[in-house]
């Protein structure tokens, strides 16, 4: 009885605790700001328009590329072994001495084990295949791992981040964290924490890359994302990563 | 304008060559300053950065444009037709009777003189920016004409 109580008691304590904390938690996904609609359209599986390069990029991980190679499968086994991987990307890769993203680190399988020419960012196939990896880990937190090169990315992405670029000279920060939920024009600004991504895009008619994302805001400021390298990019990601964390996957996400 | 006129004019003339380099040097120099000179004075820049006055009209015609001017991504204006304007700052109804012209002249040519953190763009400034798209290196957002016209067009929201 006393044991039945002491649970129900420690159930109630943790419950509340939990409501306590995503309470106080002020960071929010840009889902939540989005028309019942297009929420709609992220949450049913049936609707939601990226399922379709989920299913290609399904059919891509248990294909060898082509006879003779090996497929994705045939090394790692079902897709639900990738369960938690896309939540530590960002992150240090030791055979290559580099911080990659999900999509690169998936380039570095298809160069080395199968022997075929890297995808470029936006191809349809590397997106796929990145999407069915990430829906493995829909619902998990967020967790970028703790590695001396992937925090240097973090802080020279933080540095990027609170930089004005651009003719317009304004800062992710300026809109992401100062101006957050005020309405810019029609959108409302998001917090912009990355927990969607590859996401299907309204606006592109397509799944597309967080690179793509950070992109248009760039051309937004009027800034050249030439001048930006790839270190710059992906230490972008990771800072974006780290500011989400504990925040959970959603992947494949909608967004207007 | 003027000068173009001017060098229309000129091709009849005799001593075409000379003075059509004449005229293509003086336009020359008047692209490349692509900032206009001026002085602030307290919280204003008094003189006006072109000798042509502002044009309402046009100014309206700027402010209502959200891709060339960004205006209404931050503000609200008495400028019924455009839907989706931004609530990150004031409403610019009544600006011409909150502020002088000299202050709002300010206000447009470079904000960041009076709060280094403001959000709002200096429009009329190519010093210190990092990174700058290609198409738009060296060039102000606005040039100077543009700077007077929106000027106008905010003194006469009273
Ligand atoms: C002038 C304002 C502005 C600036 C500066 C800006 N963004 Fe954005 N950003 C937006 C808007 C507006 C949206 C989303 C709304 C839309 O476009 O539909 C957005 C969306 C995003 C998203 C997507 C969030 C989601 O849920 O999918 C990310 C991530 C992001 N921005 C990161 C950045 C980073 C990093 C920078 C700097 C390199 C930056 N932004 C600069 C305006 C800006
Ligand atoms: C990215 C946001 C942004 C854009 C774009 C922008 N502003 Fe502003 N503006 C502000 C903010 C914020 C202030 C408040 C004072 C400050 O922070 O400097 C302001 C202040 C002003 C003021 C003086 C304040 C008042 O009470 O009216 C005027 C006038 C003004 N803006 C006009 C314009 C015009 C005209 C344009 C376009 C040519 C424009 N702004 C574009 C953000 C913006």
């Amino acid at each position: 009885m006393t044991n039945y109580l002491l649970t129900l008691v420690l159930a109630l304590v943790l419950a509340l605790w939990s409501l306590h904390t995503s309470a106080q938690d002020p960071r929010r996904s840009s889902f939540d700001a989005m028309s019942p609609a297009t929420q709609a359209l992220q949450r049913d599986d049936s609707q939601n328009p990226a399922m379709l390069w989920v299913k290609e990029g399904e059919a891509l991980w248990s294909r060898a590329p082509v006879s003779g190679t090996k497929s994705c499968a045939d090394c790692h086994g079902g897709l639900s072994r990738m369960r938690g991987v896309a939540t530590r990307y960002p992150a240090y890769d030791t055979s290559s001495s580099r911080v990659l993203n999900l999509g690169a680190r998936i380039n570095l399988c298809r160069t080395n084990h199968q022997g075929q020419p890297a995808w470029r960012t936006e191809d349809s196939a590397r997106l796929s295949v990145e999407a069915a990896i990430a829906l493995q880990s829909r619902g998990l937190p967020i967790t970028p791992p703790a590695h001396p090169a992937l925090k240097a990315a973090q802080q020279r992405g933080a540095t990027l981040f609170a930089s004005r670029i651009g003719q317009v000279d304004l800062s992710c920060a300026d809109c992401h964290t100062t101006l957050a939920g005020k309405r810019l024009g029609g959108a409302k600004l998001p917090q912009a924490h990355p927990t969607g991504y590859p996401i299907y895009r309204l606006e592109w008619q397509s799944l597309g890359s967080l690179n793509r994302r950070l992109r248009s805001c760039l051309s937004a400021v009027r800034a050249d994302a030439s001048s930006f390298s790839d270190e710059e990019f992906v230490a972008i990601e990771a800072y974006l990563m780290q500011r989400a964390n504990g925040m959970p996957l959603e992947t494949p996400g909608v967004r207007p | 304008m003027q000068v173009v006129s001017e060098v229309g004019l000129i091709l009849f003339c005799t001593h075409i060559r000379v003075v059509v380099a004449i005229a293509l040097i003086v336009t020359a120099g008047a692209t490349n300053a692509q900032v206009a000179a001026y002085k602030v004075v307290d919280d204003g820049i008094p003189q006006a950065l072109t000798t042509a006055s502002g044009d309402i009209a046009r100014g309206r015609a700027l402010v209502a444009n959200r891709y060339q001017s960004m205006c209404l991504l931050c503000h609200q204006a008495p400028i019924a037709e455009e839907k989706f304007q931004g609530d990150i700052s004031t409403n610019l109804a009544g600006a011409g009777a909150r502020w002088s012209a000299a202050q709002l002249r300010l206000r447009i040519v470079d904000a960041r003189r009076i709060n280094p953190q403001s959000v709002m763009p200096a429009y009329h400034r190519i010093e210190g920016l990092n990174r700058v798209a290609k198409t738009s290196v060296g060039k102000p957002i606005f040039d100077a004409q543009q700077v007077e016209d929106v000027v106008a067009y905010l003194v006469s929201l009273r």
